[in-house]
């Protein structure tokens, strides 16, 4: 009978998976730019998401430096793929490099930007690394603003267009019909990010499984002990570091080839803290968590705002009310309490108890072992 | 030099004001192990109601009001959320203060809007000649005051019950409470006496020089998180050190900005986080906090 059950669920789980790869693969043929876009938001932010919850949920340390790793990979490819041009304050200077090995160097200079933070990240013990982390924005904001020859200062600088061996991610360059529908920027770019995000989660997963995840794991449930295990506790925090800068530089790349202008103020305090939000509301060390709290986060006032004009709760743009924005960050405000209070899991706890409470009720007890656990057992939360 | 002992004045008033910020970290995270990121939300709710008030109750009935609300709500975050969460792990009870600060920010700026809020102070924008040193007057009332509360403060901690039963639960919580000591008590209390320090701080933050304060003061206030940590979490004294070094060092980076422009500006946004990752490398608790010694 134990035998059935597992069987069930594997055939759950491959049906859903084969469900949306389905509907990835199709979707670009049926929803309009808004959704394309707002879809490779997702993707992207699915990315970040991935990295931040590899070090705050799996590694257990706090980490409010996101935003500044994600603008490293960013700016990294706007100047490694960018020629010297005329900005709108002054001349800016690029490497000029093709477009595709800019976006795979970019990627490695976030996570070395990453090892460079590895004598603060190493050292630190729990909350000094949080506000410590801190730092990294204010000074990577300063640098945006003041580094004018490379970022572009206030103003930004313009994102070259990717292309991959000849094939460009813009409108043009070869035109492509697929079934009748023209294939575009939003197109092509969805395609883009959903590959890298399977990448990036089957990678994410691998290491979860593997040596380098237990042991990451077992330096944030208790350092003493896997130092006795002959863990090294220091390498493994920094590399901890490193690997979700990576996943940060990537993130930072996807999303500025979608903003088109890499500008500093996006890449504030605020960036971090959201992503920390996905993390959270995703569930602290649960990967599809992550995806499904980047899509909420990310979503959710886009949507809103979409909408907004038949929602009466919400004000019209420049009205006295609650705005969209607004509403959506009083909702993330709130549930981050929730999730910590009531829901420690997140989402990914709510989903696994629904699929245990849908399982049969006259299982023997040794099934127990095959379910997922409850959410009221102990929550895999950092130390 | 004058203009180096003015802006070492300034520094210093300002590092004060950072200092009862800080002094409210530290104190929040000796009695309940959390950083609480919702202090800027709540420096920025007890300036948001004195300045709804001081027109009908006057300016210092109306900070009286201020910090009482400032310190209800922080005690009520104590009491009806963080000691009901589910865990007791340092990084999601930070997580969750930040929960707190993302609505609580969000409902101010949403009322504030655009505005500017400016106190009716007593001071104005009056200023008072120390020798050959100008310094406005509000500057010199924000060192007095917080000095003062500083000392207050640490008299407290020091000489009474309370002070006590905050050292005794820092020291060793379960040997605290088989003491005898309420320890749900000394979590709320402190909470509500940090939310009241950092409304004062908020006011002293908005008179002059400054022309008041912005829905984005919650954001200014996280100045004080590297002062708290230069000074070492668990340490109030530290805090206040940290405070002042924080604040010269921002001050002084401020005013000698344009003899060292190729660092670039404004250098007083980043001096104070800069100064903090310098000593975190070299003291990883920072300068008077407990170093947590682990040996294996």
């Amino acid at each position: 009978m134990s035998e059935n059950l597992t069987a069930s669920r594997q055939w759950a789980t491959r049906l859903l998976v084969s469900a949306s790869v389905v509907v990835v693969l199709i979707a670009p043929l049926y929803l309009d730019q808004f959704w394309l876009q707002l879809g490779f938001f997702c993707f992207a932010a699915a990315v970040g998401t991935l990295g931040l919850n590899l070090l705050t949920g799996i590694a257990g340390l706090l980490s409010l430096a996101h935003g500044f790793f994600l603008a490293v990979g960013a700016y990294a490819y706007v100047f490694l793929a960018g020629g010297s041009e005329e900005g709108i304050s002054g001349a800016l200077v690029g490497a000029g490099l093709p477009s595709w090995l800019a976006a795979i160097l970019a990627v490695g200079v976030a996570g070395f930007a990453g090892l460079l933070f590895s004598p603060i990240s190493g050292r630190l013990r729990g909350i000094y690394l949080g506000v410590a982390s801190l730092a990294l924005i204010f000074i990577g904001q300063h640098v945006l603003h003041n580094y004018e020859s490379v970022t572009g200062g206030f103003y930004g600088r313009d994102v070259p267009t990717l292309s991959l061996f000849g094939f460009t991610f813009a409108e043009t360059d070869p035109v492509l019909m697929v079934l009748g529908v023209p294939f575009g920027r939003e197109e092509r770019l969805w395609y883009l990010g959903a590959a890298i995000l399977l990448v990036a989660y089957v990678f994410a997963r691998n290491i979860v499984a593997g040596r380098t995840g237990r042991a990451m794991q077992l330096v944030r449930d208790n350092e003493v002990a896997a130092s006795s295990m002959g863990i090294d506790v220091r390498h493994y925090k920094a590399s901890a570091f490193v690997l979700s800068s990576i996943y940060a530089g990537a993130a930072g790349v996807l999303i500025v080839l979608a903003l088109g202008r890499a500008v500093p103020d996006y890449f504030g305090l605020a960036l971090s803290i959201s992503y920390l939000i996905m993390v959270v509301i995703g569930g602290l060390g649960s990967l599809p968590g992550s995806v499904a709290g980047a899509f909420f986060v990310v979503a959710l006032p886009e949507v809103l705002n979409h909408y907004a004009t038949s929602l009466p709760f919400l004000s019209q743009p420049g009205g006295d009310g609650v705005s969209a924005v607004q509403f959506s960050e009083y909702l993330y405000g709130l549930l981050v309490v929730a999730v910590i209070l009531f829901i420690p899991r997140g989402l990914a706890g709510v989903f696994a108890s629904v699929r245990g409470r849908a399982a049969p009720r006259s299982a023997p007890a040794s099934d127990g072992a095959q379910l997922e656990p409850q959410s009221s057992e102990r929550p895999h939360l950092p130390a | 030099m004058t203009y180096f002992v003015e802006l070492l004045i300034n520094g210093v008033s300002i590092g004060l004001i950072y200092a009862l910020i800080a002094i409210g970290f530290t104190v929040i995270f000796k009695a309940t192990q959390v950083l609480n990121f919702a202090q800027g939300s709540t420096l920025l709710l007890g300036a948001y109601v004195v300045v709804q008030l001081q027109e009908r109750l006057g300016f210092y009935g109306a900070v009286l009001a201020g910090v009482a609300v400032a310190a209800a709500v922080a005690g009520a975050i104590e009491v009806f959320l963080v000691r009901r969460a589910s865990t007791h792990e340092h990084i999601s009870l930070a997580i969750l203060t930040l929960g707190i600060d993302i609505a609580l920010a969000t409902e101010l700026s949403r009322r504030i809007g655009s505005e500017v809020l400016s106190f009716a102070d007593p001071w104005g924008n009056r200023t008072t000649a120390i020798g050959p040193f100008v310094v406005p007057q509000a500057r010199l009332a924000a060192m007095v005051v917080c000095a003062v509360i500083a000392v207050a403060f640490f008299a407290l901690l020091k000489y009474t019950s309370w002070g006590i039963a905050v050292r005794a639960t820092a020291e060793d919580p379960e040997a605290a409470a088989l003491m005898g000591i309420n320890r749900h008590r000394v979590a709320a209390t402190s909470w509500a006496l940090a939310g009241g320090l950092a409304a004062v701080a908020g006011v002293f933050m908005g008179t002059a020089p400054s022309p008041g304060l912005t829905s984005t003061a919650n954001v200014t206030a996280l100045n004080a998180f590297p002062a708290a940590v230069i000074g070492g979490l668990d340490s109030p004294g530290g805090a206040v050190v940290g405070g002042l070094i924080v604040g010269v060092v921002q001050s002084l980076s401020g005013g000698y900005n344009d003899q060292v422009s190729f660092l670039g500006s404004p250098l007083s946004e980043v001096s104070g986080y800069v100064v903090m990752i310098m000593i975190l490398l070299w003291r990883p608790s920072g300068l008077y906090g407990t170093r947590e010694m682990t040996r294996v």
